[in-house]
Protein backbone atom coordinates (compact mmCIF):
# COMPACT_ATOMS: atom_id res chain seq x y z
CA UNK A 1 0.00 0.00 0.00
CA UNK A 2 1.26 3.39 -0.65
CA UNK A 3 2.39 5.10 2.68
CA UNK A 4 0.96 9.33 2.22
CA UNK A 5 2.55 11.94 4.23
CA UNK A 6 1.05 15.44 5.30
CA UNK A 7 0.67 17.43 8.64
CA UNK A 8 -2.33 17.38 10.10
CA UNK A 9 -2.79 20.76 12.48
CA UNK A 10 1.04 21.19 12.35
CA UNK A 11 1.34 17.46 13.70
CA UNK A 12 3.19 15.44 10.89
CA UNK A 13 1.30 11.85 9.89
CA UNK A 14 2.67 9.02 7.77
CA UNK A 15 0.14 6.58 6.90
CA UNK A 16 -0.29 3.40 4.37
CA UNK A 17 -3.61 4.10 2.75
CA UNK A 18 -5.51 2.35 0.52
CA UNK A 19 -5.23 4.38 -2.84
CA UNK A 20 -9.37 4.41 -2.99
CA UNK A 21 -9.19 5.59 0.45
CA UNK A 22 -10.87 8.88 0.77
CA UNK A 23 -8.85 11.96 2.85
CA UNK A 24 -11.86 12.14 5.32
CA UNK A 25 -11.99 8.29 5.99
CA UNK A 26 -8.09 8.88 6.66
CA UNK A 27 -8.20 11.97 8.64
CA UNK A 28 -10.89 10.01 10.66
CA UNK A 29 -9.69 6.34 11.36
CA UNK A 30 -6.13 6.78 10.59
CA UNK A 31 -5.42 10.01 12.28
CA UNK A 32 -7.74 9.49 14.85
CA UNK A 33 -8.90 13.28 14.10
CA UNK A 34 -12.84 12.17 14.43
CA UNK A 35 -14.06 15.94 14.40
CA UNK A 36 -13.99 16.23 10.56
CA UNK A 37 -17.81 14.67 9.90
CA UNK A 38 -18.89 13.04 7.08
CA UNK A 39 -22.61 13.45 5.75
CA UNK A 40 -23.15 12.96 2.19
CA UNK A 41 -20.12 11.24 0.79
CA UNK A 42 -20.39 13.08 -2.24
CA UNK A 43 -19.20 16.71 -1.85
CA UNK A 44 -23.22 18.22 -1.52
CA UNK A 45 -23.38 18.55 2.56
CA UNK A 46 -19.75 20.15 3.19
CA UNK A 47 -19.76 18.48 6.40
CA UNK A 48 -16.12 17.01 5.64
CA UNK A 49 -15.07 20.68 5.23
CA UNK A 50 -11.30 21.08 5.63
CA UNK A 51 -7.89 23.57 4.69
CA UNK A 52 -5.83 21.99 2.49
CA UNK A 53 -2.53 24.63 2.21
CA UNK A 54 -5.14 27.39 3.61
CA UNK A 55 -8.04 26.08 1.32
CA UNK A 56 -11.64 25.14 2.01
CA UNK A 57 -11.70 21.49 0.43
CA UNK A 58 -14.22 19.11 0.53
CA UNK A 59 -12.16 16.01 2.33
CA UNK A 60 -15.02 13.19 0.94
CA UNK A 61 -13.97 14.08 -2.71
CA UNK A 62 -9.99 13.53 -2.22
CA UNK A 63 -8.36 10.61 -1.71
CA UNK A 64 -6.03 10.67 1.30
CA UNK A 65 -2.62 10.12 -1.52
CA UNK A 66 -3.87 13.48 -2.84
CA UNK A 67 -2.57 14.65 0.30
CA UNK A 68 0.75 14.00 0.16
CA UNK A 69 3.15 16.93 1.41
CA UNK A 70 0.00 19.10 2.18
CA UNK A 71 -0.81 21.17 5.03
CA UNK A 72 -4.29 19.93 6.83
CA UNK A 73 -6.14 22.22 9.35
CA UNK A 74 -9.16 20.52 11.04
CA UNK A 75 -11.78 21.10 13.49
CA UNK A 76 -8.89 20.05 16.12
CA UNK A 77 -6.71 22.71 14.71
CA UNK A 78 -8.54 25.77 15.59
CA UNK A 79 -8.23 25.98 19.44
CA UNK A 80 -4.81 27.64 20.87
CA UNK A 81 -3.41 26.94 24.16
CA UNK A 82 -7.01 25.85 25.77
CA UNK A 83 -8.59 29.20 23.94
CA UNK A 84 -10.95 29.27 21.58
CA UNK A 85 -10.85 30.60 18.31
CA UNK A 86 -13.26 33.73 17.62
CA UNK A 87 -15.09 31.86 15.49
CA UNK A 88 -15.88 29.18 17.61
CA UNK A 89 -16.41 31.41 20.38
CA UNK A 90 -19.26 33.67 17.91
CA UNK A 91 -20.75 30.46 17.23
CA UNK A 92 -21.08 29.60 20.83
CA UNK A 93 -22.40 33.60 21.21
CA UNK A 94 -24.60 33.88 18.76
CA UNK A 95 -26.52 30.14 18.76
CA UNK A 96 -25.13 29.27 15.46
CA UNK A 97 -25.46 25.49 15.83
CA UNK A 98 -28.17 23.44 17.41
CA UNK A 99 -27.48 19.66 17.09
CA UNK A 100 -23.72 20.46 16.05
CA UNK A 101 -22.87 17.81 13.16
CA UNK A 102 -22.76 20.79 10.39
CA UNK A 103 -20.46 22.89 12.52
CA UNK A 104 -16.82 21.62 11.97
CA UNK A 105 -17.49 21.92 8.19
CA UNK A 106 -18.93 25.15 8.78
CA UNK A 107 -16.07 26.10 11.15
CA UNK A 108 -13.36 25.33 8.66
CA UNK A 109 -14.83 26.99 5.74
CA UNK A 110 -15.42 30.02 7.80
CA UNK A 111 -11.76 29.71 8.75
CA UNK A 112 -10.98 29.43 5.14
CA UNK A 113 -12.49 32.84 3.84
CA UNK A 114 -11.28 34.97 6.88
CA UNK A 115 -7.80 34.25 5.40
CA UNK A 116 -8.35 35.28 2.39
CA UNK A 117 -7.26 38.67 1.20
CA UNK A 118 -10.25 40.23 -0.03
CA UNK A 119 -12.70 42.40 1.70
CA UNK A 120 -15.47 40.51 2.48
CA UNK A 121 -18.42 41.76 1.50
CA UNK A 122 -22.31 40.69 2.85
CA UNK A 123 -22.75 38.97 -0.96
CA UNK A 124 -19.54 36.72 -0.41
CA UNK A 125 -20.22 35.66 2.55
CA UNK A 126 -23.94 34.66 1.71
CA UNK A 127 -22.17 32.97 -1.24
CA UNK A 128 -19.54 31.04 0.61
CA UNK A 129 -21.65 30.19 3.42
CA UNK A 130 -24.24 28.41 1.30
CA UNK A 131 -21.96 25.76 0.55
CA UNK A 132 -22.58 24.28 3.39
CA UNK A 133 -25.61 22.84 4.69
CA UNK A 134 -27.52 23.49 7.82
CA UNK A 135 -30.58 22.35 8.78
CA UNK A 136 -31.04 23.30 12.16
CA UNK A 137 -30.41 27.08 12.66
CA UNK A 138 -31.63 28.19 9.37
CA UNK A 139 -28.23 29.81 8.88
CA UNK A 140 -28.80 33.63 9.96
CA UNK A 141 -27.33 32.79 13.10
CA UNK A 142 -23.92 31.47 11.15
CA UNK A 143 -24.20 34.45 9.30
CA UNK A 144 -23.91 36.64 12.44
CA UNK A 145 -21.51 34.83 14.07
CA UNK A 146 -18.86 34.77 10.68
CA UNK A 147 -19.48 38.39 10.66
CA UNK A 148 -19.17 39.36 14.21
CA UNK A 149 -15.98 37.33 14.40
CA UNK A 150 -14.72 38.34 11.13
CA UNK A 151 -15.00 42.11 12.61
CA UNK A 152 -12.95 41.11 16.34
CA UNK A 153 -10.33 39.45 13.33
CA UNK A 154 -10.54 42.39 11.55
CA UNK A 155 -11.85 41.74 8.66
CA UNK B 1 0.52 6.15 -18.22
CA UNK B 2 -2.84 7.05 -20.04
CA UNK B 3 -1.95 5.21 -22.92
CA UNK B 4 -1.39 2.12 -20.56
CA UNK B 5 -4.69 2.38 -18.76
CA UNK B 6 -6.94 4.22 -21.07
CA UNK B 7 -7.92 0.39 -22.51
CA UNK B 8 -8.60 -0.79 -18.90
CA UNK B 9 -10.92 2.33 -18.24
CA UNK B 10 -8.34 4.33 -17.13
CA UNK B 11 -9.22 8.24 -16.24
CA UNK B 12 -7.78 11.37 -16.00
CA UNK B 13 -8.16 12.44 -11.92
CA UNK B 14 -8.17 16.26 -12.02
CA UNK B 15 -10.08 18.44 -9.46
CA UNK B 16 -12.04 15.24 -8.96
CA UNK B 17 -15.31 17.28 -8.55
CA UNK B 18 -17.41 15.47 -10.53
CA UNK B 19 -15.73 12.03 -11.26
CA UNK B 20 -14.88 11.47 -7.44
CA UNK B 21 -18.55 12.00 -6.23
CA UNK B 22 -20.02 9.56 -9.57
CA UNK B 23 -17.36 7.25 -8.17
CA UNK B 24 -19.45 7.68 -4.21
CA UNK B 25 -22.27 6.81 -5.96
CA UNK B 26 -21.21 3.99 -8.05
CA UNK B 27 -21.71 5.47 -11.71
CA UNK B 28 -18.07 5.80 -12.36
CA UNK B 29 -16.25 2.68 -11.33
CA UNK B 30 -12.60 3.49 -13.61
CA UNK B 31 -10.40 0.58 -13.23
CA UNK B 32 -7.56 3.22 -13.11
CA UNK B 33 -6.93 6.96 -11.94
CA UNK B 34 -4.13 9.02 -13.55
CA UNK B 35 -3.88 11.83 -10.67
CA UNK B 36 -2.54 15.03 -12.82
CA UNK B 37 -2.14 17.32 -10.33
CA UNK B 38 1.20 17.72 -9.66
CA UNK B 39 2.42 17.61 -13.42
CA UNK B 40 4.81 20.52 -14.08
CA UNK B 41 2.93 23.52 -15.76
CA UNK B 42 -0.50 21.67 -15.88
CA UNK B 43 -1.80 24.75 -13.05
CA UNK B 44 -0.33 27.25 -15.45
CA UNK B 45 -2.61 29.99 -16.55
CA UNK B 46 -1.24 32.41 -19.06
CA UNK B 47 -2.61 35.60 -20.75
CA UNK B 48 -1.39 36.60 -23.69
CA UNK B 49 -2.57 39.46 -25.75
CA UNK B 50 -4.66 37.08 -28.16
CA UNK B 51 -6.31 35.14 -25.06
CA UNK B 52 -6.62 33.31 -22.31
CA UNK B 53 -4.20 29.53 -22.23
CA UNK B 54 -6.15 27.56 -19.43
CA UNK B 55 -4.06 24.57 -18.19
CA UNK B 56 -5.66 21.28 -17.45
CA UNK B 57 -5.40 21.69 -13.23
CA UNK B 58 -6.13 25.50 -13.82
CA UNK B 59 -9.20 25.95 -10.89
CA UNK B 60 -12.36 27.53 -11.13
CA UNK B 61 -11.28 29.88 -9.10
CA UNK B 62 -8.60 31.18 -10.58
CA UNK B 63 -10.82 32.34 -13.30
CA UNK B 64 -12.09 35.85 -12.49
CA UNK B 65 -11.55 39.04 -12.77
CA UNK B 66 -9.04 39.74 -9.73
CA UNK B 67 -6.87 37.54 -12.55
CA UNK B 68 -7.58 38.24 -15.76
CA UNK B 69 -8.47 41.71 -16.64
CA UNK B 70 -11.22 43.59 -19.12
CA UNK B 71 -14.44 41.86 -19.95
CA UNK B 72 -12.56 38.47 -20.35
CA UNK B 73 -12.79 38.56 -16.35
CA UNK B 74 -15.68 40.37 -15.49
CA UNK B 75 -17.29 37.37 -17.47
CA UNK B 76 -15.61 34.16 -16.45
CA UNK B 77 -16.10 36.16 -12.65
CA UNK B 78 -19.99 36.09 -13.57
CA UNK B 79 -20.06 32.61 -14.68
CA UNK B 80 -17.99 31.22 -11.40
CA UNK B 81 -20.28 32.48 -8.92
CA UNK B 82 -22.53 29.99 -10.22
CA UNK B 83 -20.65 26.92 -10.38
CA UNK B 84 -21.24 24.90 -7.63
CA UNK B 85 -19.76 26.24 -4.17
CA UNK B 86 -16.94 27.69 -2.95
CA UNK B 87 -14.91 24.35 -1.29
CA UNK B 88 -15.61 23.05 -4.78
CA UNK B 89 -14.61 26.07 -6.79
CA UNK B 90 -10.61 25.80 -5.24
CA UNK B 91 -10.50 22.65 -6.49
CA UNK B 92 -12.75 21.85 -9.45
CA UNK B 93 -11.06 22.67 -12.98
CA UNK B 94 -12.02 24.58 -16.35
CA UNK B 95 -10.75 21.77 -18.67
CA UNK B 96 -12.16 19.40 -16.39
CA UNK B 97 -15.64 20.38 -16.57
CA UNK B 98 -14.99 20.70 -20.46
CA UNK B 99 -13.78 17.26 -20.58
CA UNK B 100 -16.82 15.99 -18.17
CA UNK B 101 -19.35 17.84 -20.87
CA UNK B 102 -21.96 18.33 -18.20
CA UNK B 103 -25.51 20.05 -20.08
CA UNK B 104 -25.71 22.19 -17.28
CA UNK B 105 -21.80 22.99 -17.38
CA UNK B 106 -20.99 27.04 -17.11
CA UNK B 107 -17.98 26.52 -18.39
CA UNK B 108 -18.58 24.48 -21.40
CA UNK B 109 -21.73 27.38 -22.05
CA UNK B 110 -18.52 30.22 -21.91
CA UNK B 111 -16.55 28.02 -24.65
CA UNK B 112 -18.72 27.56 -26.93
CA UNK B 113 -20.01 31.40 -26.59
CA UNK B 114 -16.69 32.15 -27.03
CA UNK B 115 -15.24 30.06 -29.32
CA UNK B 116 -12.65 28.35 -27.26
CA UNK B 117 -10.14 26.38 -28.73
CA UNK B 118 -9.34 23.45 -26.89
CA UNK B 119 -5.86 20.96 -27.46
CA UNK B 120 -5.82 17.60 -27.03
CA UNK B 121 -2.81 15.42 -26.81
CA UNK B 122 -1.62 11.69 -26.50
CA UNK B 123 0.89 9.40 -27.52
CA UNK B 124 -1.01 10.09 -30.90
CA UNK B 125 -0.03 13.35 -31.35
CA UNK B 126 -1.62 16.59 -30.55
CA UNK B 127 -4.92 18.22 -32.16
CA UNK B 128 -7.33 21.14 -31.74
CA UNK B 129 -10.72 21.54 -31.61
CA UNK B 130 -13.29 23.85 -31.67
CA UNK B 131 -15.17 23.74 -28.56
CA UNK B 132 -18.52 23.14 -30.55
CA UNK B 133 -16.77 19.70 -32.05
CA UNK B 134 -15.33 18.97 -28.69
CA UNK B 135 -18.56 19.25 -27.06
CA UNK B 136 -20.19 16.25 -28.74
CA UNK B 137 -23.38 15.67 -27.02
CA UNK B 138 -24.67 15.11 -23.28
CA UNK B 139 -21.88 14.26 -21.27
CA UNK B 140 -19.80 12.90 -24.26
CA UNK B 141 -16.82 14.79 -25.83
CA UNK B 142 -14.74 14.40 -29.02
CA UNK B 143 -12.15 12.95 -26.70
CA UNK B 144 -10.80 9.31 -27.21
CA UNK B 145 -9.92 7.89 -23.93
CA UNK B 146 -6.35 8.08 -24.49
CA UNK B 147 -6.18 11.66 -25.00
CA UNK B 148 -6.05 14.37 -22.20
CA UNK B 149 -7.32 18.13 -22.79
CA UNK B 150 -3.85 19.66 -22.13
CA UNK B 151 -5.06 23.39 -23.43
CA UNK B 152 -8.12 25.62 -23.32
CA UNK B 153 -7.88 28.64 -25.22
CA UNK B 154 -10.33 31.54 -24.41
CA UNK B 155 -10.24 34.51 -26.97
CA UNK B 156 -9.95 38.08 -25.54
CA UNK B 157 -12.84 40.02 -25.60
CA UNK B 158 -12.89 43.93 -27.53
CA UNK B 159 -12.41 45.85 -24.62
CA UNK B 160 -15.45 47.80 -24.77
CA UNK B 161 -17.64 44.32 -24.94
CA UNK B 162 -20.40 44.41 -23.14
CA UNK B 163 -20.82 41.12 -21.00
CA UNK B 164 -24.20 39.11 -19.10
CA UNK B 165 -24.72 36.36 -17.85
CA UNK B 166 -28.37 34.77 -15.95
CA UNK B 167 -28.60 31.78 -14.33
CA UNK B 168 -31.72 29.75 -13.33
CA UNK B 169 -31.76 26.86 -10.73
CA UNK B 170 -33.67 25.69 -7.83
CA UNK B 171 -30.91 25.57 -4.98
CA UNK B 172 -27.77 27.90 -4.78
CA UNK B 173 -25.09 25.95 -6.37
CA UNK B 174 -27.28 23.63 -7.53
CA UNK B 175 -27.36 23.06 -11.60
CA UNK B 176 -28.69 24.79 -13.95
CA UNK B 177 -31.99 24.52 -15.36
CA UNK B 178 -31.11 26.83 -17.90
CA UNK B 179 -28.21 29.25 -18.43
CA UNK B 180 -27.91 32.05 -20.80
CA UNK B 181 -24.38 34.29 -21.38
CA UNK B 182 -24.82 37.46 -23.74
CA UNK B 183 -21.76 39.66 -25.11
CA UNK B 184 -22.16 42.34 -27.47
CA UNK B 185 -20.36 46.05 -28.04
CA UNK B 186 -23.21 49.09 -28.32
CA UNK B 187 -22.47 51.18 -30.68
CA UNK B 188 -24.14 55.11 -31.40
CA UNK B 189 -26.65 53.03 -29.01
CA UNK B 190 -26.88 50.08 -31.58
CA UNK B 191 -26.13 46.25 -30.91
CA UNK B 192 -22.86 44.93 -32.70
CA UNK B 193 -20.82 41.84 -32.46
CA UNK B 194 -23.30 40.07 -30.69
CA UNK B 195 -23.19 36.41 -28.84
CA UNK B 196 -26.07 35.20 -27.66
CA UNK B 197 -25.71 31.36 -25.89
CA UNK B 198 -27.39 29.11 -23.71
CA UNK B 199 -26.89 26.14 -21.46
CA UNK B 200 -28.61 23.49 -19.36
CA UNK B 201 -31.69 23.13 -21.70
CA UNK B 202 -30.19 21.08 -24.06
CA UNK B 203 -27.80 18.19 -24.69
CA UNK B 204 -25.50 20.86 -24.47
CA UNK B 205 -24.85 24.07 -24.87
CA UNK B 206 -24.79 26.64 -28.13
CA UNK B 207 -24.79 30.19 -29.22
CA UNK B 208 -28.44 30.76 -30.73
CA UNK B 209 -27.23 32.62 -34.10
CA UNK B 210 -30.99 33.81 -34.63
CA UNK B 211 -31.30 35.38 -31.80
CA UNK B 212 -28.01 37.24 -32.48
CA UNK B 213 -29.10 38.45 -35.93
CA UNK B 214 -32.36 39.72 -34.09
CA UNK B 215 -29.77 41.83 -32.14
CA UNK B 216 -27.28 42.79 -34.62
CA UNK B 217 -27.43 46.72 -35.36
CA UNK B 218 -31.13 46.74 -33.05
CA UNK B 219 -31.69 49.36 -29.82
CA UNK B 220 -31.67 47.16 -27.02
CA UNK B 221 -34.88 48.85 -25.73
CA UNK B 222 -37.90 46.50 -24.28
CA UNK B 223 -39.04 45.64 -27.88
CA UNK B 224 -35.54 44.90 -28.57
CA UNK B 225 -35.05 42.52 -25.88
CA UNK B 226 -38.19 41.13 -26.63
CA UNK B 227 -37.26 40.22 -30.66
CA UNK B 228 -34.24 38.72 -29.22
CA UNK B 229 -35.49 36.71 -26.48
CA UNK B 230 -38.34 35.55 -28.90
CA UNK B 231 -36.02 34.25 -31.51
CA UNK B 232 -34.32 32.65 -28.44
CA UNK B 233 -37.16 30.52 -27.40
CA UNK B 234 -38.18 29.62 -31.02
CA UNK B 235 -34.53 28.28 -32.13
CA UNK B 236 -34.17 25.84 -28.73
CA UNK B 237 -35.06 22.74 -28.74
CA UNK B 238 -35.77 21.73 -25.58
CA UNK B 239 -36.25 17.85 -25.36
CA UNK B 240 -39.65 17.58 -22.97
CA UNK B 241 -42.09 19.99 -21.45
CA UNK B 242 -41.53 22.59 -24.32
CA UNK B 243 -43.20 25.58 -22.92
CA UNK B 244 -41.82 25.97 -19.81
CA UNK B 245 -37.88 25.33 -20.89
CA UNK B 246 -39.13 28.54 -24.21
CA UNK B 247 -39.78 30.77 -21.27
CA UNK B 248 -37.34 30.33 -19.39
CA UNK B 249 -34.91 30.44 -21.78
CA UNK B 250 -36.74 33.85 -22.99
CA UNK B 251 -36.02 35.32 -19.27
CA UNK B 252 -32.92 34.40 -19.33
CA UNK B 253 -31.43 35.09 -22.56
CA UNK B 254 -33.35 38.45 -21.63
CA UNK B 255 -31.92 38.85 -18.32
CA UNK B 256 -28.64 38.18 -19.47
CA UNK B 257 -28.95 41.18 -22.12
CA UNK B 258 -30.19 43.44 -19.90
CA UNK B 259 -27.32 42.59 -17.05
CA UNK B 260 -25.00 43.45 -19.57
CA UNK B 261 -26.32 46.88 -20.48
Amino acid sequence: MPLVAFTLNGQACRHEVEPRKTLVDVIREECGATGTHIGCEHGVCGACTILMDGEPVRACLLFAVQAEGKALRTVEGLEQDGVLHPLQRAFTEHHALQCGYCTPGFLMLAAGLLERDPPLTDEDLVDALSSNLCRCTGYQNILRAVRAAATEMGR
Amino acid sequence: MLAAVAPLDGRVLAGGQTLVPAMAMRLARPGHLVDINHVAGFDRLELTAEGLRIAPCVRHAALGPEGVPGPLGRLLGLARRHIAHYPIRTRGTFCGSLANADAASEWCLVAVALDATLIARSERGTRQLTADDFLAGYMTTALEPDELLVEAFLPVLPPETRVGFYEFSRRAGDFAEVMALATFELRDGLVANPRVAVGGIEARPRRLHDAEAALTGQRLDDAGLRRAADAAAAEVDPPEDHEDARRLVATAVTRALASAL
